[in-house]
């Protein structure tokens, strides 16, 4: 196996997702000619050509719009938001447009369309520019969310999104595009949509995590682990669907859970996790489920409080003592 | 630290408890896990002892007295330490002035509040607090007093939803058991901490399952054939469906082996009981549907073989388990099942001793029995009751010999094992005896 960054692995499942089908093609600002914001279509200008790399002004409501009438008329567009926050722009297309089509043409027109960008804090970008807006467009029938938070995940999700029949919402993440990891090599790396994944094993209490919050999640294990709590650690990969199935099973075998995510907890993804768990499980829990999320502020921009208010190891692992009862 | 020591449910059923003899006198030193005195339970006689070290600083309780489970009976603190509070005050001792259960049902809570208060009701001194916390290396359990899942006003009880949930299986009633989450809610360890309650006497209500630590099975869900099978057979004969299998098997080559083995000297002696163990245990590896219990909504299916063999004692009869049998050898079996009777009749068992069996055997051949039946003891599917060994005519090879035989008699729960089954055991069982080298195979 190859080791990539996130960001190559992103750039290898556009590079074959566009060799293997001429239909595909990546639109955004910066996307062509500077190689992407954070260099995820680097080199791609070069072997596609500005028919199928294509550079947008500064209009995100336009290109997503572009974006979805290519998709209707037999196109894959892939749509880079430089950051999900600015898609906030672009919302109407996505939800009213992207997600509804097939609904109200009665089955007739399609939209395969991935709109993809980085989502939540990095550092110091202050309110408008570090959120978390999963739970957003997880909220809708008709969109699918995925949130990979390894570069193999990040390359698999990525290919089979652009090979969905249906808009996906692929939300990627600034502070994970140098991340290292281990990608199968070959052309056909698939991660399935909607197959969340154990990415470690442990019985005493499951740590529900995505994206960024993976990491915290993994190392909130390893700090329990050190006092002697086997925690279990599972990547939902998808948000929507759902991969209800293996949430279960671990909760299950656990009896015990936190989720752990960057938005705000307010209907959150994770309060959609505890629905879930509370209404096909009850009688494994032996503990309420805890969520460790971002705090119920704006997120701010002074260094210390932005550290304060997002969601970390030592909260998470606060969570996980609490509902086995060791605090 | 002073501790309280109360009267605990030394066995499964044990209501109340006589505390034949004192071991240990007021004034004298004793450690955690000192036999502080010899209680007669229920079913056996049985040693208290110390769960905290210190000095035997009262005797509550005369030699000779019956009390309640979950009375206090001494108090072990330091050798000066003020005691006066466990003494004086009637809220320190719980047990003591509370009345006897009313109703034979209720005993079960009695036993799973004293055993929660045996292991963990201490009361902390200011100056060995600190103390405290190096004795119970577990952080989890506290060692301050637990707070009772019950409140005072008889409210509900709070327990999370897996605790209720292992409670319901295992049979234990959550109103006994103190809670260590937040607001004294019962929690997984809570309850997995607490006996299982008892059996009701003799009543309709179903037998709670008899949980062991041991996961060595597997619980089959009710298949509609089974249920039907269940619903319809209860409707006929009473709550335990049962039918009878008889068998006669040639006890010759077992005459012989056992002759062979008692020439090898004393240690070689194994009675024909013992011989039948082993069989049943072996025949019983390879019919696990006849290793099985009842568990009124699934079917337990044992991977591991115990078998109880029912010894008479002097006011009835109790029955020992030889765990793993199928695994042991005949000279083990033998050991075990002579160790476990004579402690049996002397009342010496060990709760776990007389638990958790597979399946059972109740040999009345010592008795000129040639055949009966015997019940069952629920929740195992099975029991067989073995005849005499008896000289008869046979005819074999078209002559009329003179053969040792011997009949058994497998008593079946139609619900878990049908005709068929019980037959295919049955056959096995006889096979293995009439070829006992089979049993060393």
């Amino acid at each position: 196996m190859a080791v990539l960054t996130y960001r190559d692995a992103l750039n290898q499942a556009l590079r074959e997702e566009m060799q293997r089908d001429d239909r595909v093609f990546l639109m955004g600002e910066e996307v062509a000619e500077y190689n992407g914001a954070y260099k995820v279509s680097r080199g791609l200008l070069d072997e596609f050509g500005a028919r199928r790399v294509v550079d947008t002004p500064i209009a995100e409501l336009g290109f997503a719009g572009i974006g979805v009438g290519a998709a209707m008329v037999g196109l894959r567009p892939v749509i880079e938001m430089m950051t999900w926050n600015f898609a906030l722009l672009a919302i109407d297309q996505i939800v009213n447009s992207a997600a509804k089509m097939r609904y109200m043409s009665g089955g007739q027109v399609g939209v395969p369309i991935v709109f993809r960008g980085p989502g939540g804090a990095a550092l110091q970008l202050a309110a408008q520019h570090s959120q978390a807006f999963e739970s957003w467009y997880a909220h809708i029938p008709g969109l699918k969310v995925v949130a990979p938070a390894t570069p193999a995940d990040a390359k698999g999700l990525l290919k089979s999104a652009i090979r969905d029949d249906d808009p996906v919402v692929f939300i990627e993440g600034e502070m994970l595009y140098n991340l290292k990891g281990e990608v199968p090599d070959g052309g056909e790396h698939l991660v399935p949509i909607g197959r969340a994944e154990v990415k470690r094993a442990g019985g005493e209490v499951t740590l529900v995590c995505h994206s960024k919050t993976v990491a915290v999640a993994l190392k909130a294990a390893e700090e329990l682990a050190a006092q002697g709590v086997d925690a279990e650690v599972l990547d939902l990969r998808s948000i929507r669907p759902l991969d209800e199935a293996a949430l279960l099973a671990s909760v299950a075998k656990t009896h015990r859970c936190v989720v752990v995510e960057e938005g705000w907890a307010f209907a959150g993804v994770g309060a959609q996790v505890v629905d879930t768990i509370q209404r096909e499980i009850f009688d494994e829990l032996d503990a309420p489920v805890l969520r460790v999320t971002q705090a119920d502020v704006p997120m701010p921009y002074n260094k210390h409080l932005e550290k304060a208010a997002k969601a970390d190891v030592p909260k998470t692992v606060a969570a996980a003592r609490k509902v086995l009862y060791l605090e | 630290m002073a501790t309280k020591v109360v009267m605990e449910a030394l066995s499964p059923t044990m209501e109340e408890g006589r505390l034949i003899e004192w071991k240990k006198q007021e004034g004298e030193t004793v450690a955690a896990g000192d036999v502080l005195a010899e209680v007669e339970t229920d079913k056996a006689v049985m040693e208290l002892v110390a769960r905290a070290g210190g000095v035997l600083r009262k005797q509550l309780v005369p030699a000779g007295a019956t009390v309640p489970v979950a009375t206090t009976v001494a108090v072990i603190a330091g050798k000066d330490e003020d005691i006066a509070a466990l003494l004086g005050n009637g809220s320190a001792a719980p047990g003591a002035g509370a009345a006897k259960p009313a109703q034979g049902a209720a005993g079960a809570e009695t036993a799973a509040a004293a055993e929660t208060a045996g292991a963990a009701e201490t009361v902390a001194t200011a100056e060995t607090a600190a103390a405290a916390g190096k004795a119970h290396p577990a952080p989890v359990v506290a060692a301050a007093p637990a707070a009772p899942a019950t409140p005072a006003d008889g409210g509900r009880v709070k327990a999370s939803p897996l605790a209720r949930r292992i409670a319901a299986e295992r049979g234990v009633d959550l109103a006994g058991i103190a809670g260590s989450g937040p607001g004294g809610r019962v929690v997984q360890r809570d309850v997995e901490r607490a006996p299982v309650a008892a059996a009701p006497a003799a009543g309709a209500a179903p037998r709670p399952a008899r949980a062991l630590p041991d996961e060595g099975y597997a619980d089959e869900p009710l298949t509609q054939i089974r249920k039907t099978i269940a619903k319809r057979l209860v409707q006929s004969i009473g709550p335990v469906p049962t039918f009878y299998l008889t068998a006669e098997v040639d006890m010759e080559r077992a005459w012989d082996a056992r002759e062979a083995l008692k020439a090898l000297g004393p240690e070689g002696k194994v009675s024909f009981n013992d011989i039948i163990l082993k069989a049943v245990a072996t025949a019983l590896r390879q019919h696990p549907a006849c290793n099985a219990w009842w568990q009124d909504d699934h079917i337990r299916y044992w991977r591991d073989v115990h078998v109880g063999v029912a010894v008479a004692v002097e006011d009835g009869l109790i029955t020992p388990v030889v765990r793993h049998a199928d695994r042991k050898t005949l000279r083990e079996i033998s050991a075990e099942v002579r160790d476990m009777a004579g402690r049996a009749r002397e009342r010496r068992l060990r709760p776990e001793e007389y638990t958790g069996a597979t399946f059972s055997i109740s040999n009345l051949g010592m008795y000129d029995i040639s055949h009966f039946t015997a019940i069952i003891n629920p929740p195992e599917a099975g029991i067989l009751a073995v005849g005499g060994i008896i000289e008869k005519p046979v005819a074999a090879d078209g002559q009329v010999t003179i053969r040792r035989r011997m009949q058994v008699t497998m008593s079946c729960d139609h619900r878990v094992i049908d005709g068929a089954t019980g037959a295919e055991f049955l056959r096995t069982l006889k096979t293995l005896l009439e070829n006992p080298l089979a049993l060393v195979w």
